[in-house]
């Protein structure tokens, strides 16, 4: 099996298949940035509408809180047929990165604004309660009180999701997202060993991810040990 | 906008995939518990092993925690065989599983160890316990409180991630419903269903850990 594999590399490793690689490693870039980028933004919404008080919100809150704990409950991989078969069904032509990214959106939506959610619960309820005595509106309160606080809660988890996201990218592959696992697995069909092809796709996904994890790891002992001063 | 939906064709394929649900909820339990034991191991052994028991296990973690499951299972279902190791599609996502979740069970057992403080270790022995008493009075009852609730979690996070089997034909809920929809065509009505399903399923095992984990550990764990 070595001398196999051995005897691929060269053949392997050429500057073209170097280049799609590469670039496959961009895609699987941008799908979790972008994915996860709206994601948090999303996320803010909803837990925005999941604070309104009074009855005349009730129904945003119930869809807001339904859809949190569905789509938390739904494995990646199915949501991403159900966007794909939606979409084609309805006869939106959309690209499959297109689709990838919607479907990222759905879900890391969902997960970020629980995120969100536990950071704002951090907070001290007097702290919420003096921004109300000060006359302070909800934006104002979240801007100039709730914030600057929470962000440190909010910031290391959300990150580990973001970093946990780049491997949940490697399922987009099964739609046809030219993504990393997805070019490992064309090289693998052309006749390339497996040890070859996915191991390269491994080594790929781990230079992504292993950074990243680090520095979060880094960021969550910096932030955990400035807010317990 | 002219797509007619049919869910009464689908109804019929229903306890199909129900029975497919079952094989997820196996897989996904056979993959935990034997990924628990692989993270006690590997947990005890960063925890009291020596320098070299530690680099090992630490590789071990460090990469099977950066790379997609979904990767790890093809390198076992098509490189294995190039080495002469045959698995069968079942075989070869649970063992994809389990050494994925062994390397994430590792850490949260780890966690779960350093969370015993030395002053509660010399509490224990200050009021005369043997080495038995302080492991089930102190030692056993602080971990199981601490873990319970990440435990319970990971516990569904892998049910999630079982549907990963279906890339691999193995007929747990996600592959039945790919077959379904392969024979039918009626792409959205069975996906909808699956993922009515997987709800379903992992609303009833939280609610099942919850109630477990208030009645023996005294976790106050939420369902939703």
């Amino acid at each position: 099996m070595i001398d196999r594999i051995v005897d691929e590399i060269p053949r392997f490793f050429t500057w073209y298949n170097t280049i799609f690689f590469l670039k496959a490693m961009g895609v699987t870039l941008a799908l979790t940035l972008i994915g996860c980028g709206l994601g948090s933004v999303l996320g803010f919404a909803v837990v925005y509408g999941r604070q309104t008080r009074g009855r005349l919100f009730t129904p945003i809150r119930v869809l807001i809180v339904g859809y949190v704990e569905i789509f938390r409950r739904i494995p990646f991989l199915v949501l991403l047929f159900i966007v794909l078969f939606t979409t084609e069904g309805f006869g939106v032509r959309v690209s499959f990165f297109g689709i990838a990214l919607i479907a990222i959106c759905v879900i890391s939506t969902a997960y970020i604004s629980e995120i969100i959610r536990a950071g704002f619960e951090a907070i001290h309820r007097n702290q919420w309660d003096a921004a109300e005595a000060m006359n302070f509106g909800r934006v104002a309160t979240l801007r100039y009180v709730i914030m600057p606080q929470a962000w440190k809660v909010i910031l290391p988890p959300a990150f580990a999701y973001f970093v946990m996201f780049i491997k949940d990218t490697a399922l987009a592959s099964q739609m046809g997202v030219l993504e990393l696992t997805r070019v490992a697995k064309i090289f693998n069909d052309r006749g390339y060993s497996a040890f070859l092809t996915f191991g390269t796709c491994l080594l790929l996904y781990f230079i992504l991810s292993y950074p990243l994890t680090r520095f979060g790891q880094r960021l969550e002992r910096r932030l955990a040990s400035s807010r317990n001063r | 906008m002219d797509y007619t939906f049919q869910f009464g064709v689908v109804a019929k394929h229903l306890p199909y995939l129900i029975g497919g649900a079952w094989v997820s909820l196996l897989l996904a339990f056979l993959a935990f518990w034997a990924g628990a034991v692989i993270g006690l191991l590997g947990a005890m052994g960063k925890t009291f092993g020596g320098r070299i028991l530690y680099r090992v296990i630490d590789v071990y973690v460090v990469f099977f925690t950066n790379t997609p499951a979904l990767v790890q299972i093809y390198v076992i279902f098509y490189g294995l065989p190039d080495i002469g190791i045959v698995l069968s599609p079942f075989n070869s996502v649970l063992l994809g599983l389990t050494l994925n979740c062994g390397a994430y069970l590792t850490e949260i057992q780890r966690a779960g160890f350093q969370s015993v403080r030395r002053e509660e270790l010399e509490a224990a022995e200050t009021l005369g316990m043997s080495l038995w008493q302080t492991v089930r009075y102190v030692i056993a009852p602080h971990i199981a409180k601490t873990l319970y609730a990440p435990l319970s979690n990971f516990y569904i996070w892998i049910v999630l991630g079982s549907s990963m089997a279906g890339i691999f034909a193995v007929e747990e809920l996600t592959g039945r419903a790919i077959n379904v929809s392969s024979s039918t065509f009626r792409t959205i009505e069975v996906f909808t269903y699956t993922a009515g399903i997987y709800v379903v399923l992992t609303v009833v095992a939280s609610a099942l850990l919850a109630l477990i984990g208030r009645h023996a550990f005294r976790v106050k764990a939420r369902i939703f």
